[in-house]
């Protein structure tokens, strides 16, 4: 469906996007991760056709797309990151007046109109105005905003900046009502729940580069645990250093810190090495109150590939 | 390719008449102003009352010459005339109160006298004026020579003063060192030939100079209007003025609505459809321009309802003014839109050069009042010949010829100002 190769925009001396290649099939749903200033933005927009690239190739279903007019424009849809409405006008309005933009008229941009709104939940709202709507309401109507012409590839900016987690589930749910149609679905964010949640493979970009293109589970693979076991020791104030380094010592450890009371232990195969871990503990005088394992999220693999966490920038 | 500029065009429109503030300010405001600036500068027929020059005047003389004077002076129509003290004119003056004060000196009845025949020493009238009001001094001062002279000369071939006087210079001319022998003689028989003028019957005392010497001419006056029988009116140029001001502001809003749309995300999606820029840019140009059209046929409409404003003269020459005039607005606001940073920065610089545009244009006051180099700036200012144009067709009454020249600058300035906010437009989205 889409295909970008060594795709390159400067400003300046800075580089936004420094030769970004990717490759999204149809019905895919790609999240494009990374912090602020990242590079995300730029390349949605040279996607969309908002900027131009210095170098580098943009292919919409095998084809770069040509002048301002090209009706290959009409495959992609797009969320811009600010809600791009008119607040004097109703809903119906704004959707008539962008879903002219695509040549719709008459009953089909009303059947347009009347399903973009049915998917967002807004059919009840039609007639209000814009400034009337809540944070949340206002997101899903520019979601729907890119839905009246149809198009197969979505490119979903952040989409959910700024709303409340009701309203984010809600587009969440739009969304995945959305892919389950076949659609294409490009979303960039730095949330990464929402990546987890929607996305079928993951690009990973940070200072314009891609650092990381794979499923979930590959990008787990990159980490050097794919299991912590949190445990609350009754005593702690006879855990030292000493006590960490035989620890780390111990089979199936890969890493392990205490933080006051809470032991954090990185381990492989969660059902081959508690057990042991948990019987060296007790047989060495450190009994615990409290055993949680847990799975990293993204926001450790990002760490664990730029050393940064992805809402610092 | 008509379903997405009918759209954009509607849009425009309908955003415009939502915004309650631009409604008013717009289409009320230019209506509300014009009315008054109209009623100020001449008003239906040129007949509006018009306020008296407020003048003190201070006699030193108390003769019989500066008394007549003091009359003469209260008569006119123009003027409303008190006397007062030397301090109080002054101080009169400084506050604004009076616009001139004038001073005649002591004796001066029979210097002015003395010094109408003979090469005595003229006496000196002091005026002290406010020069705020240079104008109203220039006209007080021409109404004080004539009714000097008139009073000054009647005194002398009538009055027991000027009989005293001629008397006076005849017995001096012997002993006048400046004069030849022959001007002596000359001058001997002028003053005889007064002195049995002013001896002759009281019966024929009626006739001849017995009014002074005058102005030696009448004056009719005719304001030069359309056509005879239609009067001058003021609301014409003051509808013409305002309108072409709050085009101008209506024309920086364009351009500001495009920088909002900029910063509020709305231009991408506008880019991202698949329309060309010349559909983006134009459609904004046409909405604004029949925003334009509408303001000026209100305007106008309100104009010839209340105060019969009419189009005396070419109906094609005021609509091609109006047209080419609100195309001149359209591109200005693109302009505004192409050169403008942010929404705010550009609203402070764009309202400053509508202001002088508008105040160069003669739409507040008539362009012939600046000085020569000034009038020939304006020339290259579009709203200049907005206002010419409008005058010609309104209260001018002139044919479409006296349209063509505004008509062909406003339409160059358009697309001077076209060509520019094309060239200098920032396409891409902003991303840094």
């Amino acid at each position: 469906m889409l295909e970008i190769r060594d795709l390159r925009k400067s400003y300046g001396t800075t580089a936004a996007v420094d030769g970004i290649s990717l490759r999204i099939l149809k019905g895919e749903t790609i999240g494009l991760l990374g912090p602020n200033g990242a590079g995300k933005t730029t390349t949605v927009s040279m996607i969309a056709g908002l900027l131009r690239p210095d170098s580098g190739e943009i292919l919409i279903e095998g084809r770069a797309p040509g002048s301002d007019t090209d009706p290959i424009k009409r495959k992609i849809g797009l969320v811009p990151q600010d809600i791009a409405l008119f607040d004097e006008l109703s809903a119906r309005d704004n959707l008539a007046f962008f879903g002219a933009l695509y040549q719709l008229e008459g009953a089909k941009l009303e059947r347009a109109s009347a399903e973009a709104l049915e998917l967002v939940g807004l059919s009840e709202r039609v007639k209000d105005k814009v400034k009337t709507f809540s944070g949340g309401m206002k997101r899903r109507l520019n979601l729907a905003a890119a839905l009246l012409h149809d198009p197969e590839l979505l490119l979903l900016d952040e989409p959910t900046t700024g709303v409340d987690p009701q309203s984010r589930n809600a587009i969440f749910d739009n969304l995945e009502t959305l892919k389950k149609r076949g659609k294409t679905l490009l979303y960039t964010t730095h949330y990464m729940e929402e990546a987890e949640r929607l996305c079928d493979r993951l690009v990973v970009i940070d200072h314009g580069k891609v650092i990381a293109d794979d499923t979930l589970h590959g990008l787990y693979r990159l980490l050097p645990v794919t299991n912590l076991l949190s445990i609350e020791l009754q005593n702690a104030s006879g855990v030292g250093p000493l006590m960490l380094e035989k620890l780390r010592t111990v089979a199936g450890v890969r890493s392990a810190e205490l933080t006051e009371s809470l032991l954090k232990i990185g381990v492989h195969d969660l059902s081959a090495d508690a057990p042991g871990i948990l019987q060296w503990l007790v047989s060495n005088g450190h009994r615990y109150s409290h055993v949680v394992s847990e799975r990293p999220d993204l926001e450790t693999v990002f760490l664990s590939l730029t050393g940064r966490s992805l809402r610092d920038s | 390719m008509m379903i997405p500029l009918r759209a954009l065009i509607q849009k425009d429109l309908r955003l415009f008449f939502a915004d309650r503030r631009s409604v008013i300010m717009s289409f009320i405001a230019p209506i509300v102003i014009a009315s008054f600036f109209g009623y100020i500068f001449g008003g239906l027929g040129g007949k509006t009352e018009t306020s008296r020059i407020p003048v003190l005047m201070v006699d030193q003389d108390s003769s019989a010459i500066s008394r007549a004077i003091f009359a003469d002076l209260q008569a006119r129509d123009s003027l409303n005339v008190k006397a007062a003290t030397v301090d109080e004119a002054r101080a009169a003056v400084r506050k604004g109160t009076a616009t001139v004060a004038i001073v005649l000196p002591k004796d001066f009845g029979t210097e002015a006298g003395r010094a109408f025949f003979t090469p005595a020493r003229k006496p000196q009238i002091d005026v002290f004026y406010d020069p705020s009001h240079a104008a109203e001094q220039g006209m007080v001062q021409g109404i004080l020579t004539g009714t000097v002279m008139q009073v000054v000369s009647k005194e002398m071939f009538n009055g027991a003063t000027g009989n005293a006087l001629v008397k006076e210079s005849l017995a001096g001319i012997d002993s006048s060192a400046g004069l030849a022998p022959a001007d002596k003689k000359r001058l001997r028989d002028l003053l005889q030939s007064v002195e049995r003028w002013n001896e002759r019957p009281p019966a024929t005392q009626a006739t001849g100079l017995s009014a002074g010497v005058t102005v030696p001419y009448e004056v009719r006056q005719e304001a030069v209007t359309a056509r005879a029988g239609v009067q001058y009116n003021g609301y014409a140029h003051s509808f013409g003025g305002m309108s072409v001001q709050f085009i101008l502001f209506m024309g920086v809003d364009v351009g500001i609505g495009m920088l909002l749309m900029r910063q509020r995300g709305l231009w991408k999606r506008l880019r991202a459809a698949p329309l060309s820029r010349g559909m983006l840019l134009g459609s904004r140009a046409i909405s604004a321009a029949m925003i334009s059209m509408s303001i000026l046929a209100v305007a106008f409409a309100f104009a010839r309802a209340v105060f019969g404003v009419r189009i005396e003269g070419s109906m094609a020459g005021f609509l091609g003014v109006c047209v080419a005039f609100s195309l001149m607005t359209a591109a200005f606001g693109l302009l505004i839109a192409a050169l403008g940073k942010t929404p705010d920065a550009a609203r402070g610089m764009s309202i400053f050069v509508t202001l002088i545009m508008v105040m160069l244009g003669g739409a507040w006051v008539p362009a012939f009042i600046f000085p020569p180099w000034l009038q020939t700036v304006t020339l290259f200012v579009p709203t200049r010949w907005a206002m010419d144009g409008l005058d010609a067709m309104t209260w001018r009454g002139l044919g479409f010829s006296a349209a063509i020249g505004p008509i062909g600058a406003l339409l160059l300035s358009a697309a001077v100002f076209g060509v520019l906010a094309v060239a200098k437009f920032r396409w891409e989205a902003e991303e840094h």
